[in-house]
């Protein structure tokens, strides 16, 4: 049976700052070793100060991943040399001296499967390398340490996984429950990092490491079965190692370093004392959480009603559950859940287009009453949203602008109703013995408004003219 | 001028306007001029110290506010950072550094006005009870310059008890305050771990070192425990001390106080001199009313290699980040593999520290920890248990700061193990995080002895006063220099 197992490494982007200094937690767009300080560079002298905010969001990760979260934390250092780590040790988290990192063991469940977490960890991310140069002979290193200090969460779990469509299906509900914890975009660059262990049937483990995305996870473990899956057939044995994913040419390589050989003299992190997580602050964690998924879920379903296929797409992401909370009442809760669901998330179908896109709660809410009361169309409210999320624009502008009313003026629908009795003397008289063929009428009338003519005014006015 | 104050004499004699800090300053460098070719206490003297002293002789004289130490002369060990000045830990791995911050005793400082006359010289980054293992040459005795001043602070305890300084700022991580303090006649002092902020102090064992004040006076290291003490954001290890005025009450004398004798302390090898010493400060104590009986403390035997294996094993993380990448001195990265670059930026430390390093790579490595660093942990914590016990019975501890008289400058320098030992009395206070003060007390053949004190955590106010009452008791000879 395949075996797999992920290490994750998830950077507290939404943080203002650093795990142990004032520089800001997400350094993207700076200038080179711009966003550095004494603290973050390691100068002689400077002391590390525990970002405590940092310590509250990754607790709140545990609690979601229904990890147990110790009384007492305790940070390590994990010592060796690397040019991008300023003070030669990472400091971290472990839990050989007792149970001292940020979250115990814990569960989430990805279709049928229970996957389980062994541990998470609250750590410092080191700097980055810039490798120039095109061999090995001419290659320089150039170090940049704008992301050194960044507080990072790693999420260790359990080799629970028997394909890369579970990891997937797992890296989903991961990135939609950070998203929705508000803790992290795992979609900036480098966000989201992890290593792998793979092992199939009569194979030993393989470590896969530096694979740079979510998207990359899934790919290196499809490879890695693969490979492994080929040698095994050709009778190579497959002995434990450590692999690097290319990320040029979506393979993994042997690494050259022996890194399984190190040694890293774990121990105790003396400038930072032991915190103590109080069960009132947890309790009062847990309170400030925001609504996980699951239970958004089921509210969607149980109070308004919303099939749960619609309401488990709608609750999943934050973006449109954020613009459902906002814009729904108790009356129009189902209709925006459809708007959402079958218009808008086609329109607003990856992150950018989310995030330029200009519609607000507001629009969903007056979108949702109009049609409601028959002023438009569901089909010209489509038309509508399409606007809106381009410009922005008021729903009222945009449909005078576009003219997307509905016709609601009786004497103007009774003046094209009865210009379809005229054309239509043949349906008129089978209307009248089978009352079907109104609907057909019906229609004739929406295509001369263009799907304006409201329907059920035009279904009645219809009904009168003829005399049914 | 009469450089032979202590601090809170100079306070009076500026605020009285019996002396400029112009002038004062301008003698303790004429001082330094004339003394330190012999001595070596400073690694670097401040240029701008006179300007300074005239800039707060202004301020004294326009009536603006002055802070409390109106332009005293204070020498600060070469391992805390004042802003751009050179911080070298007296290694050349650190030639170049010139810190780009103040250390938080430092800007403390600054706001009272002191002025920071010089860095001292000091061991290796902090490694050492000699101050031989200076990289720029070792400081020297003012008492018997053919003598070791004691370290790693030597360079502060020189400076003070030569009269180059009015007091001065060191680190003690096992005993490296107070034992250049015993050995050069001067007051030293370790206080209760985290009662001072470590920020800006280049770590060796951070998780039991601390600054400490080296003075003339007891009260003058309480005046200056006043000016630096207290919770900084930047040290989460520094405590609430709410605001304690360790100044007020100092005189209130020992009577009715038990003190401890600890009996590990006056072993088998402790000097004649040492010893007799000792005894005549507990009958002094006595005589003040304080009753002293021998107590034991087993774990004291284990302390040294205890605090060795610890420290070793600290300072091997703490001082890896000397890789030259991003400070240090001259050597250009290009060409090199990086673990083969690694190995040669290193080469820059000294025998000692070279030494300390390889230890600290062995005792908590896979394998050896359960045999080293975790045993060596928990003989911190059996001790720490153990004078904890002590402190429900005695209010204060008392033995010899050092159980040997100063020794000749190389003669033990090749005996790493011998060297070791000198740390038998310091080291508990430390390992335990508990206050500890050497008070001069004799001088046998040209040479000081002092006497320490030892308190329960944050006790530093009781610790100060016995020591007050002790000091009381003698009146010391002069430096011969």
């Amino acid at each position: 049976m395949t075996k797999i197992g992920l290490e994750i490494h998830c950077q507290l982007t939404n943080l203002e700052s650093k795990l142990f200094c004032s520089c800001k937690a997400n350094y993207r767009g700076f200038e080179i070793n711009e966003n550095i300080c004494p603290v973050c560079m390691g100068l002689p002298g400077s002391l590390p100060r525990l970002n405590q905010e940092a310590v509250k969001k990754a607790t709140m990760i545990a609690i979601a991943l229904n990890c147990s979260t110790p009384k007492k934390i305790a940070f390590f250092r994990k010592n060796y040399f690397y040019p991008d780590l300023p003070k030669n040790f990472q400091i971290t988290q472990l839990n050989i001296y007792g149970d001292t990192s940020i979250g115990g063991t814990g569960s989430v469940v990805v279709g049928d499967k229970e996957i389980r977490i062994t541990r998470i960890q609250l750590e410092e991310d080191p700097g980055r390398l810039i490798y120039e140069g095109s061999s090995s002979k001419n290659q320089i290193t150039l170090v940049d340490y704008n992301r050194a200090g960044t507080p990072l969460v790693e999420i260790v779990t359990e080799p629970d996984f028997e394909g890369p469509k579970q990891v997937r299906e797992f890296l989903n509900i991961l990135s939609d429950l950070l998203e929705n914890l508000g803790v992290s975009d795992p979609s900036l660059e480098g966000a989201m990092r992890a290593d792998a262990n793979v092992s199939i049937e009569g194979g030993k483990k393989v470590e896969i490491k530096n694979i740079g995305s979510f998207h990359d996870l899934e790919k290196a473990v499809h490879f890695e079965i693969t490979r492994q899956e080929s040698w095994h057939s050709r009778e190579i044995e497959i002995a434990q190692e450590t692999r690097h994913w290319d990320d040029k040419r979506k393979i993994t390589i042997p690494s050259r370093s022996k890194e399984e050989a190190l040694d890293y003299r774990y121990f105790l992190e003396g400038d930072i004392p032991w915190v103590t997580i109080e069960s009132e602050i947890h309790e009062k964690l847990k309170s400030e959480m925001p609504e996980s998924i699951s239970s958004k879920k089921k509210r969607y379903v149980s109070k308004y009603n919303i099939p749960p296929q619609v309401a488990n797409v709608l609750s999943s992401n934050k973006f449109y559950s954020d613009l459902f909370e906002k814009s729904h009442s108790e009356s129009t809760a189902k209709e925006i859940a459809n708007i959402i669901t079958t218009d808008l998330m086609g329109l607003v179908d990856t992150r950018e287009k989310r995030e330029s896109s200009k519609i607000t709660s507001k629009h969903l809410k007056d979108l949702a009453e109009l049609i409601q009361s028959n002023k438009i169309s569901r089909n010209s409210a489509k038309n509508a949203l399409y606007e809106i999320v381009k410009t922005g624009k008021d729903l009222s502008q945009v449909m005078s602008e576009l003219d997307l009313g509905n016709v609601s003026d009786e004497s103007e629908l009774v003046k094209i109703i009865q210009e379809v009795i005229s054309e239509e003397s043949q349906a008129i008289e089978q209307a009248k013995s089978n009352p079907q063929t109104i609907n057909f009428l019906v229609g004739k009338v929406m295509q001369k408004t263009k799907g304006k003519a409201d329907p059920k005014l035009t279904f009645d006015l219809l009904k009168k003219e003829i005399g049914v | 001028m009469n450089l032979k104050i202590s601090a809170l004499e100079y306070v009076q004699e500026v605020q009285n306007g019996n002396i400029s800090a112009e002038d004062f300053v301008s003698a303790t460098l004429d001082r330094i001029k004339s003394v330190d070719d012999k001595l070596h206490a400073f690694l670097s003297v401040n240029d701008a110290a006179i300007n300074q002293a005239k800039e707060i002789d202004k301020k004294i004289k326009l009536g603006d506010k002055v802070g409390i130490c109106f332009g005293m002369p204070i020498s600060i060990k070469d391992n805390i950072c004042i802003k751009n000045n050179a911080t070298t830990c007296a290694s050349k791995m650190l030639e170049n550094f010139v810190a780009p911050y103040d250390a938080t005793v430092i800007s403390k400082l600054k706001q009272e006005d002191a002025i920071f006359i010089g860095k001292a010289n000091m061991d290796e980054f902090a490694m050492g009870l000699t101050t031989e293992f200076s990289a720029y040459g070792p400081s020297k005795n003012p008492w018997n310059t053919e003598y070791i001043p004691g370290g790693s602070s030597g360079g502060s305890a020189v400076s003070v008890s030569a009269f180059e300084c009015v007091a001065s700022l060191g680190s003690d991580t096992g005993g490296s305050v107070r034992n250049p303090a015993s050995f050069c006649g001067s007051v030293g002092y370790k206080p209760t771990y985290g009662l001072i902020s470590r920020f800006g102090l280049i770590s060796y064992a951070n998780s039991i070192e601390q600054i400490g004040p080296l003075t003339r006076t007891v009260k003058d290291t309480a005046f200056l425990l006043n000016l630096i003490t207290g919770l900084d954001p930047n040290d989460s290890t520094t405590v609430d001390n709410h605001n304690e005025d360790y100044l007020s009450g100092i005189e209130t004398g020992i009577e009715g106080k038990k003190i401890g004798i600890i009996k590990e302390m006056m072993a088998d090898g402790t000097d004649p001199a040492v010893m007799s010493a000792t005894k005549d400060a507990i009958s002094k104590l006595e005589s003040l009313g304080a009753t002293c009986e021998e107590v034991f403390l087993d774990m004291v035997k284990y302390s040294v290699a205890a605090y060795y294996t610890i420290t070793a094993t600290e300072a091997g993380s703490n001082l890896a980040r000397y890789d030259n990448l991003r400070y240090g001195y001259d050597f250009p990265v290009e060409g090199y593999e990086f673990n083969s670059y690694i190995e040669k930026a290193r080469k820059k430390f000294g025998p000692e520290v070279t030494r300390r390093i390889i230890l600290g790579g062995f005792v908590p490595s896979a394998g050896q920890a359960g045999k080293y660093f975790l045993k060596a942990l928990k003989v911190k914590n059996k001790l720490t248990k153990e004078i904890d016990e002590a402190f429900k019975k005695y209010d204060l501890l008392i033995a010899p700061t050092v159980p040997i008289l100063p020794f000749k400058i190389g003669e033990k320098i090749d005996d790493p193990v011998a060297l070791f030992l000198v740390d038998i009395n310091t080291v508990t206070a430390n390992l335990t995080g508990k206050p500890a003060i050497s008070v001069p007390f004799a001088v046998s053949n040209g040479l000081p002895i002092g006497i320490q004190l030892l308190a329960n955590s944050m006790n530093d106010k009781i610790l100060l006063q016995a020591a007050y009452a002790l000091e009381q008791t003698v009146k010391l000879p002069e430096v011969p220099l």
